[in-house]
């Protein structure tokens, strides 16, 4: 039989923080304090454990692994003293999964109105997967989708529907 | 067990492999077919032209065509939850072990009761139902509509549930070619040659429409452009897939067959594909028209260029002896071709004066007679074809001759398939010469740019000769829409337009009689075009028969609306993966195993499952609400409020613009503190209530209700992003990232303390409506002093990973206060004995806080708040609006919620005045009485009347008026 | 199913990304309009069969508002711009007398 569309990983002790501001103003700062280049709208910076993700003109989530939030947090508290801005730890409202394989994609594009095949290299795709929010970007051989907490069940759920054994979109 | 089918030929057959046999059952006997064969052809090989009975007339009907137009024969399909009424035996591959049951017979296809509406026919003309059964009234419901209800219905609804897998998926293309044959092949090369991103869609499981089997040379020309195609990485070839449906902006619906019927692949059965296509064209082809003349629905009467698709395509005989009647050259490939298979081609019947053409002429070659100007006067046979009598076209109609044969193979002309151009609003020219709609190219369907987004090609765009260099030349085809021409009643009375649905040309006739002008009134009127098959067979035909009737021109008439699908789709494929575990997403708490463990009865709010209560053995839900009350009020309990949405503003305009959301003032509110708000729409009415939390001095935290969350934080943003684009606030809804837990009862305090927190919850720094933050057993926690249970209560916020555990370490050192978790309903009857309100039993949308007692939480000082101006309308301050008061049940029966209070006189219907409504009502076991909850006219001013609630048992219920709050109306207990 | 993009993050997002508001630039009338203007800001809607203006939020995007000019009935979309635009700017009209050159604007451009 052949192997499943990707291998679905749901990614644990991930720590975020969601970011509101004026990022014309304040987008050094963050820069600064996240020690990330500041994203261009629709797409994601990452430098090895860290990412920073674009998610509205005046929002931004990052990543990083959890040991490092509460320090990340000083950080841009204190980067942005001064500025109207909103900091809040968001790591526990989050279901966070990696698809790694080779049709990773086609496993996505059961779920998600949306064109994989165009999403540039730092793309970073705000939509839905079947029925529930989830942010997509690329990751090393793969996708990593991120969900809400509580429909986590659920996306795991399509997720691995999606990615049943032979069911590749291959013409055939 | 080799022996050969009797009509399959000994040579021939692109399509099949004879070195495969394939056994299946059809009405309980065992036949075999090829690989490669359709049901149609198997069952046609094994001698099988009779294949169902039609479904008002029970007559006897084989395959007309051999695709997706194919009006007769249906079949049951399958066992089990696999079972399939309806499945098209031309375009449904014969596997092994199929079961096939034929339809619409009883007790079997051969003697079949209900036969004897065919001799009743008669009596069973177009709008028959609608004018006998309308009299005596009460007939209908008792008498006819079970008997007719038992009788109707084609093909029988599967029982059990679809045991296969399906499964949608996206797809984007700067072009979709609908249709695999030669136009659209080459429309595929030159968009890829262009660089262009191409998606082919292909219906069938073979590329290349009809030219492989109409044209010496074909299948090489097909397999050029397809090798060709193969070659470019910017092309995809998709086979057994149907474009169902064309939708706005380029959105092209198909259905691919992946495993139909042949569940051991392990794969989902059919995949939908939602496509959007920058550009589409349909290269769909056309479909050959029936003639009409008497009896040309006799199994053996077929399509000519089906004839020829069996014998070609699948080296089956439809007949030995084939008499070719039509109205075009095309037809004659049919002549040639049986009679290059070795049958008997007995004439060709044209209805034309001449027919000179090339292909007219090499039949004549192979001396078949040709007789034109003649017609069929009609067919002969019952379940078969056994002959023709034959007559002139014009003129009177008497027989000139009679021919023996068992198939007549039938050309009317063609009509493009239109369907696609025609879904998204593509128009139609009447192309009188070669009697067909074509697409306009004038006016197609429109994209998103207002530009034209579908282009038709080939026999699809009404170019019937698109192989191109293939081509013969040929001469008109000349309509015929009655055969003969001057017909009498009893022949058209057995000509048959809509085989599926038995409608005939006089149906047609009769309707336009009978004033049915307008082609939809009349389709509905007789059924034209209503069955299965959507009337590709049958439209063209029925409404030039209603243009003659009518004395117009048959643009005039126009077609019956095109809408998809264009062949029908299971529901199941359409809900795709959305069944079982994946049917909607289920919003699960950071506590949901601990429910689930310990004996939950789920209540569904919105997505999320909350617990409902907790039975224990030998409980009912109601035993277990109550026991559940009763531990709260004199121990404590555990409420999972995790739920409840949780949206952070903050910015140094978020107080200015909580008083603008909030009917009373969040600004002023200090921080450490929570108030109780109310939020109302612009029209006045309530929407959304919640205790509102000052965090610190630029950022509250607002506390919704479960279902409200989303749809609160999409109105803070829709009004900071559309109305105060200026004022600086930002909204984060944190909802999911906190679990969050109500301790309540007079314990409460002493179990947080018992499982350890740095916070003083003393009552002097951590009064009601206060609140602080710390630790609890470790966790980072925020804890509130509020209660919506009228106890002493904290409801303690502590990061959703962490959820688990601090409820776990809350009844593992509980257990000596007997602490015990209860769900809404206990919430729900604790809230009511303290009279507070809840969104959804006490607002209904209507309902302005005015209504419900609730003018304390309103500002008298604020100039403006969402609500205020509406709340000022002549009827929002009309004294006499139903207002909040507590019932007391006189007899201690609990009134049913939503039961009417009535009043004096009776309304302009004659039904009973009513002067209020029960909103809430339970038993209360505090109390040991029912309360409830009403919306009353005057009320608060009439403490101690009573109301009558009349039943629908037509007993009446009644109620004192009292106070809404029932239980420490003081509040002694949640300052405890 | 519409196709509408975002102008806050350029996405082409289809009609399920996006949530509905109705008619666009209405002009909210607080407690110190009178009856009939309050009537007219909450209940009176255009219902056109041509050109309209809407309000549609990127819900499963950025969830920004936005406004979208198109023909109701036609469905072509002549462009879509930010929420915090008093009347459709110039570029939009433009664009809808491109291929409308009957058509003209209802309201006055003073403010």
């Amino acid at each position: 039989m052949a192997d499943a569309l990707a291998t679905i990983t749901r990614v644990e002790g991930l720590g975020m923080i969601a970011l509101r501001a004026d990022l014309a103003r304040a987008g050094d700062a963050i820069a600064e304090a996240t020690g990330l280049a500041l994203p261009a709208a629709t797409s994601i910076t990452t430098d090895g454990s860290r990412s920073l993700g674009w998610m509205s003109p005046d929002e931004l989530l990052l990543i990083l692994p959890g040991a490092e939030l509460a320090e990340a947090q000083q950080a841009l508290n204190q980067a942005l003293t001064g500025e109207h801005a909103l900091i809040a730890d968001v790591s526990d409202a989050r279901a966070v999964f990696d698809l790694v394989g080779a049709h990773a994609a086609d496993a996505l594009a059961k779920l998600a109105p949306v064109d994989f095949a165009a999403l540039p290299a730092d793309g970073l795709r705000r939509t839905r997967a079947a029925q529930t929010a989830a942010a997509i970007w690329r990751i090393d051989g793969g996708y990593r989708v991120i969900g809400f907490r509580s429909t986590g069940d659920y996306l795991a759920t399509v997720l691995n529907n999606a990615a049943l054994a032979g069911t590749t979109l291959a013409a055939r | 067990m080799s022996r050969t089918a009797p009509f399959r030929l000994a040579q021939g057959g692109r399509l099949i492999d004879r070195a495969f046999q394939v056994p299946f059952r059809f009405d309980g006997r065992h036949l075999r077919g090829l690989q490669g064969d359709t049901l149609a052809s198997a069952l046609l090989a094994n001698g099988q032209a009779m294949m169902g009975r039609s479904f008002k007339y029970h007559r006897p009907r084989g395959a007309v065509a051999s695709g997706a137009e194919e009006p007769n024969a249906l079949f049951g399909l399958g066992q089990g939850g696999r079972f399939e009424p309806n499945q098209r035996a031309t375009t449904t591959s014969l596997l092994p072990g199929m079961v096939l049951r034929s339809q619409n017979c009883w007790p079997s296809l051969d003697a079949d009761i209900g036969a004897i509406n065919n001799w009743l026919s008669p009596m069973l003309p177009a709008g028959f139902y609608y004018k006998t059964f309308i009299h005596p009234r009460p007939f209908w419901k008792h008498v006819f509509e079970p008997i007719i209800r038992r009788s109707a219905g084609l093909g029988k609804a599967p029982t059990d549930a679809d045991p296969d897998r399906y499964e949608q998926a996206y797809a984007f293309a700067d072009l979709v070619v609908v249709g695999g044959g030669v136009a659209g092949l080459e429309a595929a090369r030159d968009a890829a040659a262009d660089g262009k991103q191409v998606i082919v869609l292909e219906q069938n499981p073979v590329w290349g429409g009809r030219t492989p089997v109409d044209h010496d040379g074909g299948e090489a020309v097909v397999e050029a452009l397809l090798t060709d195609l193969r070659s470019r990485k910017n092309v995809t070839l998709r086979r057994n897939t149907m474009a169902t449906g064309l939708y706005d902006h380029g959105y092209l619906i198909a259905r691919e067959a992946l495993a139909d019927h042949d569940p051991n692949q392990g794969i989902p059965r059919q995949r939908l594909w939602r496509i959007r296509a920058g550009h589409v064209i349909t290269a769909t082809g056309a479909l050959e028209r029936p003639l009409s003349f008497a009896c040309n629905d006799v199994p053996g009467v077929m399509l000519a260029s089906a004839v020829r698709d069996f014998i070609v395509n699948y080296g089956v005989a439809p007949g030995k002896r084939i008499v070719v009647v039509t109205n075009n050259d095309d037809a004659y490939r049919t002549a040639l071709i049986a009679q290059k298979a070795g049958l008997e081609v007995v004439a060709v019947v044209d209805a034309r004066p001449t027919a000179d053409g090339e292909l007219p002429q090499a039949v004549r070659a192979l001396n078949i007679p040709v007789k034109t100007g003649s017609a069929i006067y009609k067919v002969k046979g019952g379940r078969n074809v056994d002959g023709v009598a034959l007559c002139k076209q014009a003129g009177d109609p008497h027989v000139t001759e009679t021919l023996d044969c068992d198939v007549v193979a039938m050309s009317g002309g063609w009509s493009p398939v239109v369907h696609l151009w025609s879904h998204c609003g593509g128009k139609l020219n009447w192309d009188e010469a070669e009697a067909m709609f074509r697409p306009n190219p004038e006016r197609p369907p429109l994209g998103a740019d207002g530009q034209g987004n579908v282009t038709a090609v080939g026999a699809a765009n009404g170019d019937l000769r698109a192989a191109g260099d293939l081509e013969s030349r040929e001469q008109p085809t000349m309509p015929v829409w009655v055969m003969p021409q001057n017909a009498s009643y009893k022949q058209r009375s057995k000509m048959w337009l809509d085989y599926q649905n038995d409608v005939k040309v006089s149906d047609v006739e009769l309707a336009a009689r009978e004033g049915y002008a307008s082609v939809e009134h009349t389709k509905r009127y007789t059924t034209l075009g209503m069955a299965t098959d959507q009337g590709k067979v049958s439209n063209i035909n029925g409404l030039a028969i209603l243009s003659k009737s009518l004395n117009q021109p048959i643009p005039a008439t126009g077609t019956t609306t095109f809408r998809p699908p264009y062949t029908p789709l299971t529901l199941a494929t359409i809900a795709a993966d959305a069944r079982g575990d994946a049917f909607q997403p289920l919003r699960k708490t950071p506590m949901h195993t601990w429910h689930e463990k310990n004996g939950v009865s789920w209540e569904p709010v919105g997505h999320w499952r909350r617990a409902y209560c907790y039975p224990q053995a030998g409980e009912d839900r109601h035993a277990a609400v109550n026991r559940e009350i009763l531990a709260v009020r004199r121990g404590v309990g555990t409420l999972d409020a995790s739920t409840l949405g949780k949206i952070v503003v903050k910015g140094p305009d978020a107080g200015k613009f909580l008083d603008m959301l909030y009917t009373n003032v969040m600004s002023s509110l200090p921080v450490g503190k929570c108030r109780y708000g109310l939020m109302c729409s612009e029209n006045g009415f309530l929407m959304d209530d919640g205790v509102v939390v000052r965090l610190t001095e630029d950022s509250w935290l607002c506390h919704t209700t479960t279902g409200g969350a989303e749809r609160i934080h999409g109105h803070m943003e829709d009004w900071l992003q559309c109305e105060w684009w200026d004022w600086k606030v930002y909204t984060a809804n944190l909802t999911e990232q906190y679990a969050q837990i109500a301790v309540a009862g007079p314990k409460a305090r002493d179990l947080i303390q018992k499982i350890g927190t740095d916070i003083d919850l003393s009552q002097e720094a951590l009064p009601f409506m206060a609140w602080a933050e710390g630790t609890i057993a470790g966790v980072t926690a925020r804890i509130f002093r509020i209660s919506f249970s009228g106890e002493l209560s904290y409801e303690i916020a502590v990061p959703a990973n962490r959820g688990l555990e601090i409820w776990e370490k809350l009844h593992e050192a509980g257990r000596e206060f007997g602490i015990t978790p209860y769900g809404t309903e206990a919430m729900h009857v604790m809230r009511a004995e303290k009279g507070y309100i809840m969104i959804g039993d006490e607002t209904d949308g209507t309902i302005i806080p005015q209504d419900l007692g609730l003018g304390w939480a309103i500002s008298k000082k604020k100039a403006d708040y969402l609500g205020k101006r509406a709340q000022s309308r002549s009827h929002m301050t009309d004294k006499s609006r139903w207002q909040l008061v507590g019932l007391e049940s006189l007899d201690g029966r609990v009134i049913p919620d939503g039961a009417l209070a009535i009043d004096q006189g009776t309304n302009a219907n004659g039904q009973k005045k009513t002067q209020g409504r029960v909103t809430s009502s339970y038993y209360s076991p505090t109390l040991d009485r029912p309360i409830a909850m009403a919306l009353v006219r005057h009320g608060p001013d009439r403490m101690g009347q009573e109301l009558e609630f009349p039943m629908p048992s037509g007993e009446v219920l009644k109620a004192r008026i009292t106070d809404p709050v029932f239980y420490d109306k003081e509040g002694s207990r949640l300052n405890g | 199913m519409l196709i509408l993009t975002c102008p806050y993050c350029g996405v082409k997002a289809e009609e399920t990304e996006l949530a509905p508001g109705g008619e666009a630039h209405l002009k909210r009338v607080g407690p110190e309009g009178d009856d009939q203007q309050f009537e007219g800001y909450l209940f009176a809607r255009k219902n056109p069969k041509g050109v309209h203006f809407e309000r549609w939020r990127h819900a499963y995007g950025c969830g920004k508002w936005f406004l979208a000019a198109r023909d109701t009935n036609t469905l072509q979309v002549f462009g879509t711009y930010k929420a915090q635009t008093p009347y459709p700017t110039d570029e939009i009209v433009a664009e809808i007398q491109k291929s409308r050159p009957d058509w003209k604007p209802d309201w006055s451009a003073a403010e």
